[in-house]
Order: C-alpha cells, then sequence, then structure tokens
C-alpha cells in the first residue's frame, strides 16, 4: 500500500476524492510522523485532534454525497506565527508564551474554511527574525538532512519559517504555511530540498500574523511540489477589507494554468547576482537552470539590477525600524509574559517584561531599529533606505522590460551547521542576500529544489517575476521542478 | 558613526529592554559592526528619488463609518496577566 | 486695541501664546477600528482586537473621521492636502496599547488657514485679529488610567483608545489671556457648525495643549513650556495668566525658563511640572507600514465643499447686513450653531405664517429669543434644545403680536402659561378671552373714566406736563385688562385730550 505520507497534496485531494483512502487515514499517518520526530524540534504546539477533526468532517461530507471543499482531506502544518483561535501562537518567543489567540488569522481561516486540518503549529525563528532556526525560545529545529559520509553534524533548516521546512521534507506535513519577509519561505524550502512561494505583496492578508516588519512580510506556501504549491496559494490569497495593503484583486486559476511550456517568455539572469566567490556548486547549478529553462522555450538574457549589493543593508534598516515599532506591544499589559520586580513601577515592568520575554537576536534588531529612527539619525538610515529601496524596485522594472521573469539561486550556500553563524550576526545576515531584493520590491518569487551538493545537501534556484505574475513564477517552477527531477529525500534518523 | 556604551544603553532604554552593564558593553561592537555595514547606503546616490511609499501601487481603501466590531471584553482581556473588574490592571502610575 | 502686558520689576512683558487643540471627531466608530465610540460605556466594552493592539491587528481607516477634517480644514480655508500620511509617533505608556501612536507629523491632511477672533462682545467687528492656523492632522486618542480605584494599581479602560483626534494647531499668534480665550470659543464654535466635533469639553471632546511663553516686547520668543489637557475656555485663561506671571518670576529671578510639560490644577489654581513625562522623549515617527498615503480625490473633496453649511462668520454678517440685526444681536445669535439654527427655524416660520420676508420678522423673533425666550430659559436652568417651546409655537406667538391680535404685555402673560402648559399660543389667547380689542366704543368709554378720575393729571398736561401722556395709556391699558390695542388706545386718548 501507498505510504500516505510521501504523497503530495494534489495527490491526498485526488485520492481522497476517489475513494483511495480515508481523510482520517491521512491524517493519523501525519499525527503519527508528528509524534514520532519530536528530535527534529519542529512543531511547537502539536495538533493531532484538530487534524483528526477535519479529516471526519472531510471523510462525513464524502460519504453524504456533498461537494468537497479545495483542500478536504488535507492536513497541513502552520506556523507558529499566524494566530489560531484557542491555540497557543507564540512567535517561537517566550513573550507569547501561553498567549492563546481569541481569533484567528485570515490566511488560516481561509484554510480550514477549504477544508485543511491542522497538525500543529510549527517552529520558527523568534518573531520570523532569523535564517537558520537557532534563535526560537523554544529550542533549535533540526533538519531532517544530514551530510553524507557519517557527519552527523546538526544541520539548519534554513529560516525563519525552519518548522515548516523540516516538517515538510521529513515528511510529518504534506505542506505547510510559511511567512516571508526577507527570504524566510524560500532560503529553508532551499536548505530542505522543497518548494515555496512568496506572492506578490498584499495577496495574502497579513491580519492576524503576528507582524515582523509591515512592508515586507508576507504569507506563502511551502509544499514538496510547485502543483501543491499553487493549490494552497489560491486558497491563502485573496482580497481582506481588514488589511489595507491587501490587493483588491480575484485570485487567478494557478494550479489549473500550471503550464511548463515556456516558449515565448524571457528569462532574465542578473549578472550582480554572480559576484567573485560565489559558491562553485551554486553558480553550476545555476547555469544549469539556465539551460533547463531554455529547454522549455524560454530565451535567456541578461539583465543588471544595480542595485543588488545595496538590498541587504536596506532590509537591514528598513526591517528593524519596522520591527522595533510593530514589537512595542509585547509590553506585559493586554497578553503575554509580564515580568514585575518588587516595587517596579509601570516603565520598569516594560524594560523588565521585554528583557526576558524577547531574545538576543529580536533585542538586537529592535536596538538597531529604535537607534535607526532616533531623532538626527532617521533621514541618514531610514529615509535614505527608503530611497535606495525605491531604486532598488525602478532597477526590477528596468529588468522586467527585457524580460519575464528572472532566474537566480535561492541562497548563497547549502544548509550549514547549527551553531556555525550564530557568533557572527552580519554572517548570518548574508544569507539573505540573494531573497530580500525580490521581498524590498514586492515581487512574487518561488524557491525550487535543483539537486544536491557534494555533500549531499539540497540547492535551490528561485524565480522572481513580475508584480502579480505569480502564474510566470509557477510555471517556471515547474518547468525546473520537471527537468531537475529532485527525488532526493532525507534518511529517517530521528 | 560609532556608537557607545552610553548610546547602547540610551537605546535599550528608549526601546524598553533592561540590560545589564555587560550586555550592554557586548552590544556595542555588535551594533556598531552591523551600523557600520548599513552605512555604506549612504555612498548611493538618490537625488531626485522619493522615498518609496507602497511597495506594490495600490490606494488606501477608506471604510463606512459604521459600528462593526466592538463588545467583546471577554476576547479582549482574555490573556491579560492582570485584568481586575473588566480593567486591565498595571503597577500604580503617578502623573 | 489696548495690549496685555505683565507689568515686571524689571518692566513691561508680552505673553505669547500658541494652541494645540486636540477635537474628538463626530463618528460612529473609531479612526481605524469599528468598535464605538460613544461617551461613558463600561469599561472595555467598545474595544475591538484592533485597539488592543492584539498581535497582527491591522488598522482601517474610517472615511467619516478623514471627510470631517478636511470639512473643518475647508471651514477655516485651509489648505487641504489632497496626499497625506500616517506616521507612528512611538512611546510607552499604558494607556497606548500599541506602543506608539498613529498620527500625522509629515504629511497632515491640512495646511495653514486662520481663524478671525472677535475681542469687543458688545462690538464684533470693533477688535478683530486673525489667528493662524499651522495645520490640522487626524490621530488616534489613547486610552484612559484610572488611578483612584486600588491602592497599588493604576486601571486601563481601552474604550477610548483609537477615537478619531483632529490635532488642530495655532501658530503662537495670541497675546492674552482673552485672546487665547476667544480663539478657543470661536474655534468650537466652527466645529459645532461643521459638525465634526461636538465640542464638548466636560467630556473631554474638546481639550487644549497651551503653549506659553514671555519676551520683553520686540525681544525673540521665548523658552515655552506645554500646559497639557486644559478642558475649558475658563482654564485656557486662567493657564495663560499664571504661566505667564510664573514665567515672569523665574526670569526676574535671573533663572531660566525650562521647556517643559506642565499639568493644570484647576482647584488650586496652579501648573505644575509633569515630572514622570519628562524623561527625553525620542518618538521616532516613521511613516506607518500598515498604511498606505492617504489619498483624495476631487470628487471627495467637492463633496466636503459642498455639505459645508453657512459659517459664522458669514451668517454674522449676513444677520447684520440682510435681517437688519443689531451687531450684537447677530454676534449672539451665531456664537453657536444650535442657536442659530433655532433662531432660523423661528424665522423660517414666522415668515411663512405672517406671509411676510425673514427681514422683516428677523428683529422682533431676535429680541423675542435673545430676551423672552433667553429669560425664561435661564429661569429654568436649561438649555435651548432643552426648549418646552418649540421654535414654531414662538412664531405663532410672535405672529399673533405682529397682526395685532394680543398686546406685548398679554404675549408676555401667554409665554409664561405656554411654557407651563406646553399649549400653543391661539388656543390660549382663545380660551382665555386674551384677545386685544380695537373696539372703539370700548375703549372710548375707558378713556373717558380714566380722564374723568383723574382730572387733576388732565390739568398738569394740559398745563405742559406731557410725561403724563404714559400714565393715561397705562390707565386705560389697566382698565381694559391689557387687552385694548396700544394704537388705538393712544389714538384715543390724544383725541380726548386735545
Amino acid at each position: 500500500m501507498t505510504n500516505l505520507t510521501d504523497l503530495t497534496v494534489a495527490e491526498i485531494r485526488d485520492g481522497f476524492r476517489a475513494g483511495d483512502f480515508s481523510a482520517r487515514e491521512v491524517a493519523a499517518a501525519f499525527n503519527a510522523n508528528v509524534a514520532a520526530a519530536k528530535a527534529l524540534n519542529a512543531f511547537i504546539v502539536e495538533t493531532p485532534e484538530k487534524a483528526l477533526e477535519a479529516a471526519d468532517a472531510a471523510d462525513r461530507a464524502r460519504a453524504a454525497g456533498e461537494a468537497l471543499k479545495p483542500l478536504s482531506g488535507v492536513p497541513i502544518g502552520m506556523k507558529d506565527l499566524f494566530c489560531t483561535e484557542g491555540v497557543q501562537t507564540t512567535a517561537a518567543s517566550h513573550m507569547l508564551e501561553g498567549f492563546k489567540p481569541t481569533y484567528e488569522s485570515t490566511v488560516s481561516k481561509k484554510l480550514w474554511d477549504a477544508g485543511a486540518g491542522m497538525l500543529g503549529k510549527l517552529n520558527l525563528d523568534q518573531f520570523a527574525m532569523g535564517s537558520s532556526n537557532e534563535t526560537s525560545y523554544y529550542g533549535n529545529v533540526i533538519s531532517p538532512w544530514r551530510r553524507g559520509g557519517g557527519d552527523n553534524a546538526a544541520l539548519a533548516p534554513g529560516g525563519s519559517s525552519g518548522g515548516s521546512s523540516a516538517a515538510i521534507s521529513a515528511r510529518l506535513c504534506p505542506a505547510a504555511t510559511g511567512t516571508d519577509t526577507g527570504g524566510s519561505i524560500r532560503q529553508p524550502a532551499a536548505f530542505t530540498g522543497i518548494s515555496g512561494i512568496k506572492p506578490t505583496y498584499g495577496r495574502c492578508s497579513r491580519w492576524g500574523i503576528v507582524a515582523f516588519a509591515s512592508s515586507l512580510d508576507q504569507a506563502g506556501p511551502m509544499a514538496r511540489t510547485v502543483r501543491d504549491n499553487a493549490i494552497l496559494l489560491e486558497s491563502m490569497a485573496g482580497f481582506d477589507p481588514k488589511d489595507s495593503t491587501s490587493l483588491d484583486l480575484a485570485v487567478p486559476q494557478w494550479e489549473a494554468s500550471l503550464s511548463s511550456d515556456l516558449r515565448g517568455k524571457k528569462v532574465g539572469i542578473p549578472r550582480e547576482y554572480r559576484p567573485d566567490g560565489l559558491n562553485a556548486e551554486i553558480a553550476a547549478l545555476w547555469d544549469r537552470g539556465i539551460e533547463w529553462l531554455k529547454d522549455a522555450g524560454a530565451e535567456v538574457v541578461e539583465v543588471s539590477l544595480p542595485h543588488t549589493k545595496y538590498a541587504l543593508p536596506t532590509y537591514y534598516i528598513i526591517a528593524p525600524a519596522e520591527a522595533s515599532s510593530n514589537l512595542a506591544r509585547y509590553d506585559g499589559v493586554r497578553y503575554g509574559q509580564r515580568d514585575l520586580p518588587d516595587g517596579a513601577g509601570l516603565q520598569d515592568m516594560y524594560a523588565a517584561t521585554r528583557a526576558a520575554g524577547f531574545g538576543p537576536e529580536v533585542k538586537r534588531r529592535i536596538m538597531i531599529g529604535t537607534y535607526v529612527l532616533s531623532a538626527g539619525f532617521y533621514d541618514a538610515y531610514y529615509t535614505q533606505a527608503q530611497k535606495v529601496r525605491a531604486l532598488i524596485a525602478r532597477d526590477f522594472d528596468q529588468a522586467f522590460e527585457k524580460c519575464d521573469l528572472l532566474l537566480t539561486p535561492t541562497a548563497p550556500s547549502a544548509s550549514f551547521a547549527l551553531g556555525e553563524k550564530q557568533a557572527d550576526p552580519l554572517a548570518m545576515y548574508l544569507n539573505d542576500v540573494f531573497t530580500v531584493p525580490a521581498s524590498l520590491a514586492g515581487l512574487p518569487a518561488i524557491a525550487v529544489p535543483g539537486g544536491l551538493d557534494a555533500q549531499g545537501l539540497p540547492l535551490g534556484l528561485q524565480i522572481i517575476g513580475k508584480a502579480l505574475d505569480e502564474q510566470t513564477v509557477l510555471n517556471a517552477g515547474l518547468a525546473i521542478e520537471e527537468r531537475a527531477g529532485f527525488a532526493a529525500r532525507p534518511e529517517k534518523w530521528w | 558613526m560609532s556608537i557607545d556604551l552610553q548610546t547602547v544603553k540610551k537605546i535599550a532604554s528608549l526601546s524598553r529592554i533592561s540590560v545589564t552593564d555587560a550586555e550592554a558593553e557586548a552590544m556595542v561592537p555588535e551594533l556598531n559592526n552591523i551600523l557600520g555595514w548599513v552605512e555604506q547606503l549612504g555612498e548611493v546616490d538618490v537625488t531626485g528619488v522619493e522615498p518609496m511609499t507602497a511597495v506594490i501601487p495600490n490606494h488606501l481603501r477608506l471604510r463606512d463609518d459604521v459600528v462593526t466590531d466592538g463588545n467583546v471584553r471577554d476576547k479582549v482581556l482574555a490573556n491579560a496577566p492582570q485584568a481586575e473588574h473588566g480593567f486591565f490592571a498595571v503597577p500604580k502610575v503617578i502623573e | 486695541m489696548s495690549e496685555y502686558r505683565i507689568q515686571g520689576a524689571t518692566g513691561e512683558w508680552e505673553v505669547v501664546i500658541g494652541l494645540e487643540v486636540h477635537a474628538q471627531v463626530t463618528s460612529q466608530a473609531k479612526l481605524f477600528s469599528g468598535a464605538a465610540t460613544a461617551f461613558g460605556a463600561e469599561p472595555n466594552t467598545q474595544v475591538s482586537l484592533v485597539d488592543a493592539a492584539m498581535p497582527g491587528m491591522l488598522p482601517v481607516p474610517n472615511r467619516e473621521c478623514i471627510r470631517q477634517a478636511v470639512r473643518t480644514g475647508m471651514a477655516i480655508k485651509a489648505q487641504i492636502n489632497k496626499w497625506s500620511r500616517f506616521d507612528r509617533k512611538n512611546y510607552f505608556y499604558a494607556d497606548l496599547p500599541q506602543g506608539y501612536q498613529i498620527s500625522q507629523l509629515y504629511h497632515p491632511l491640512v495646511g495653514e488657514g486662520a481663524i478671525e477672533i472677535s475681542l469687543d462682545e458688545k462690538n464684533p467687528d470693533a477688535q478683530v485679529k486673525t489667528i493662524g492656523i499651522e495645520r490640522i492632522h487626524v490621530e488616534q486618542d489613547a486610552g484612559k488610567l484610572m488611578h483612584d480605584q486600588h491602592p497599588t494599581r493604576s486601571y486601563v479602560d481601552l474604550n477610548r483608545s483609537g477615537v478619531a483626534l483632529m490635532e488642530i494647531v495655532s501658530k503662537p499668534d495670541m497675546r492674552s489671556p482673552a485672546e487665547a480665550g476667544a480663539y478657543l470659543s470661536k474655534l468650537r464654535t466652527i466645529l459645532r457648525y461643521v459638525g465634526s466635533c461636538d465640542g464638548n469639553m466636560d467630556q473631554g471632546s474638546m481639550r487644549a495643549d497651551v503653549n506659553v511663553s514671555v519676551r520683553k516686547p520686540g525681544e525673540p520668543f521665548g523658552t515655552r513650556t506645554e500646559t497639557k489637557n486644559v478642558n475649558s475656555v475658563r482654564f485656557v485663561m486662567a493657564v495663560v495668566e499664571h504661566e505667564a506671571s510664573r514665567q515672569v518670576d523665574v526670569l526676574e529671578a535671573g533663572g531660566k525658563v525650562v521647556q517643559e510639560t506642565r499639568l493644570y490644577d484647576p482647584d488650586k489654581n496652579e501648573t505644575r511640572s509633569m515630572r514622570s513625562k519628562e524623561d527625553a522623549h525620542d518618538y521616532r515617527y516613521f511613516p506607518d507600514p500598515d498604511l498606505l498615503p492617504l489619498e483624495l480625490d476631487d470628487a471627495f473633496l467637492e463633496e466636503c465643499r459642498q455639505s459645508l453649511p453657512e459659517l459664522p462668520d458669514a451668517k454674522r454678517q449676513r444677520y447684520e447686513q440682510a435681517l437688519g440685526l443689531s451687531a450684537y444681536n447677530a454676534a449672539t445669535l451665531t456664537a453657536d450653531a444650535d442657536t442659530a439654527r433655532w433662531f432660523e427655524a423661528l424665522l423660517a416660520e414666522g415668515a411663512r405664517i405672517q406671509k411676510k420676508s425673514e427681514g422683516e420678522v428677523a428683529k422682533a423673533s431676535a429680541n423675542w429669543l435673545l430676551s423672552e425666550l433667553y429669560g425664561a430659559l435661564n429661569r429654568l436652568g436649561k438649555t435651548l434644545e432643552e426648549s418646552p417651546v418649540s421654535p414654531e409655537e414662538g412664531a405663532e406667538l410672535l405672529a399673533l403680536i405682529a397682526d395685532g391680535t394680543i398686546s406685548g404685555t398679554i404675549a408676555k402673560q401667554v409665554f409664561e402659561i405656554m411654557l407651563e402648559t406646553g399649549d400653543s399660543a391661539p388656543r390660549i389667547v382663545e380660551e382665555k378671552g386674551l384677545k386685544q380689542t380695537s373696539d372703539t366704543g370700548a375703549i372710548e368709554a375707558a378713556v373717558a373714566k380714566v380722564l374723568a378720575d383723574n382730572a387733576d393729571k388732565v390739568e398738569q398736561y394740559k398745563a405742559g406736563k406731557e410725561a403724563l401722556f404714559g400714565f393715561f395709556v397705562g390707565q386705560t391699558m389697566k382698565a381694559m385688562q391689557g387687552k385694548a390695542n396700544p394704537q388705538v388706545v393712544n389714538e384715543l386718548i390724544r383725541k380726548a385730550l386735545a
């Protein structure tokens, strides 16, 4: 019999509809995998009963001959940045330990309304700040991948959506939600050999997602295939009047329109993404990617994104600035932790609560954000960064006059060992060098696995599209997926 | 621009994050390292460039003036560390 | 114009005043959430998850709040900025759930405008001064802290959190307590006309931050202090007076005025430093990334303009010029939107039933409203809105005087009965038989009797003491129980004495 946890979202959906198996069987199989994978620390809260409840509802609907929903029978993981009613939501922080929202985020509600069931709340970098999942208050997520040759070093699943990436690649869930502020969907996808798409800024409502940097945060799906991403995104996206930055547009039928035929499409190769010293294996994979897209009928052109090198510093002004303000609400008054030293006044309570409730990386970014916004520095840092950001967006506009999509690597390296880059925040920030520019410009971008490096670790390619053109991004992703034939999976050790 | 211990303490205070002297001292080189790196933005010529205001062209929608929310005190207070008589309670504030 | 000067030991000082007025925008729902704004609800019942700044909550602006601020801007002839933005003002306080207030620093909705104030109540056109308005921006109100409910804790009520405020910032153009008071009164009048704020200062719908500095005349501005949340015209004037003389005392003693926030204590009538808020503020303003720029189109602005009512200055001039009212009466009637509305209803109904123009009935209507009705309301301790007599009923009474049905004297009686019973004037006149008579026979008989009874006075009158004419009229009216037509009485007496 088929191993149900090896199925993709599309296969589960279709198999369930065809009567090949019950939704309860699927949910139970994933629940069992989740329960047996504590060593990965991918979940902060497990909700097997929720998964079964949704499955039973799907089974009943099917038995009654009712119309099935788009995700009936499909259990998924929910990044613990999405507020889920009655289920602890922590953003992987001590600050929100025990916080049970009295509301459901728009994106998670859409998924439940589409029939999906929740396997649990997935671990992440604290407040989504990190690229290795080492900043969670609830401990590191361990990648299911290991280097070949008997090296048992614990590797990073990427971040911030590291619980999501680890869980999917370890078959703990067929798909999961992620959020992407500077690469938090794409980089972990690349590290774990799965796919993930950050849609155009404004496609998915931010309402009910714990905010990191408002002008950058976007929710998106993560799964093993491009098709699964298209399926999930259709249920997650859509106009939400509760989010002022939500785009009032109909959701396209991305899955139905999937096509890996790229004839007539021009692929831009940004020359600034190939700096001196680019990892040779990454460079080689990129070249293979170019060939695959040519094979799919696309024409390849070289383009320039001249301000690329300023993207990371721009990001590390804007994101911390917004975060320093967004995280001011965690003050121990209305929810979350409160630390009230003896005899402390209100302001002392704030300082103690926030010192105890935030981890070091979160504090670092709040401090940087506070500094760059402070009197006398605002223009030099923040205003300058928003101007450079405009230039970065303009670079993309100009490149897209010559092409329809861009192909780049997703991350500058394969996964690294936990602890390897923790001592140097800057080295960690450089992980997002290829993903941050699209975030700053709000553009849709997907990460798809392209192959393994010499140590047997996955490497990913990134496709960046024009605003609102998720279809071309997904289609090009599919073209690579079909040609890369990526079938590797981590060997179970947990 | 490089920041000193005093500045780190001031930023921590503005951020309402209490730090020990040792923590503050450790942050000095860390923050200087990051700030020194982002300062390369200063070299970009931004003459005539307007700061970005909207990531994706979009206009601000305005909602109708209708009461659609509220009357959810239980939900509002549900997670409060300390709630009494329908209020949030905090250490006494002297104004 | 007499200048306001403080006499110090070192000479005269001039006071410089600027006001930042926070006016609650009249709206059903809050600025960025759908929770209600009504005053006096149970704690934390008018709070949405957005107002409580729960994780992941987002602001969506209320069109009406923007519209009211734009209309207010138009009413003070200010520049309306079709492109504005919301900024976050970051600070930590228990009444500020987000840890920032959404406000507008860099690009306010309304730019420069002006308000004219009158400094002489009796003669409103005599001393007019223009006070510049720097800007009007829209922002969120904070919640409320209660300090007296528990010995060691303060309680937080977020009902006000997120209610829309307009901050109306004047230029430092005022030079005396009277000017500050007149400015605040005039601003309140305008807001109530426009309908953008109810102006209820005792409910906190309008409160002023009073910036005061002193200088020797002709010198540059001195260091100013800001006294927060002053909630009446009288208190604003008191703050200016006290703060100015305090600063003069400090300076003359060789000290320096500290730029600081102060609080007014109405019980002690003094201001004191708010030490708890003194730690160096750095609000780290930046554009709110949860909101896009606010862009207004021409249709929106046109609707705002079209919906503006006639404003107090224009109305006052019209009352003087088109209705022929005295400057004082015109000013009094237009000082409050509700008074003007009442007056205009009285006028319209009077013109309708008397089949005259509004100008023809205006004077009598104004006099009756300001003397008879106001006198009665004062006695009853009621406001115009609570008047037991409606404008329509008042107009009926005035019409009875105008067409000679009753005399002014009888009208006073009728009005008293109206106030007591709520009956209409025509009905009272009918039932009590108060109709005045022009029956010359009856009046002639009464006149003859009066003159006969007062033969000595008739002698004196004929000898030149003409002032006695009034006496004969009074006696005749009395004999007629006030129901005689005074004109006819006059005529007949004159004839009888000739």
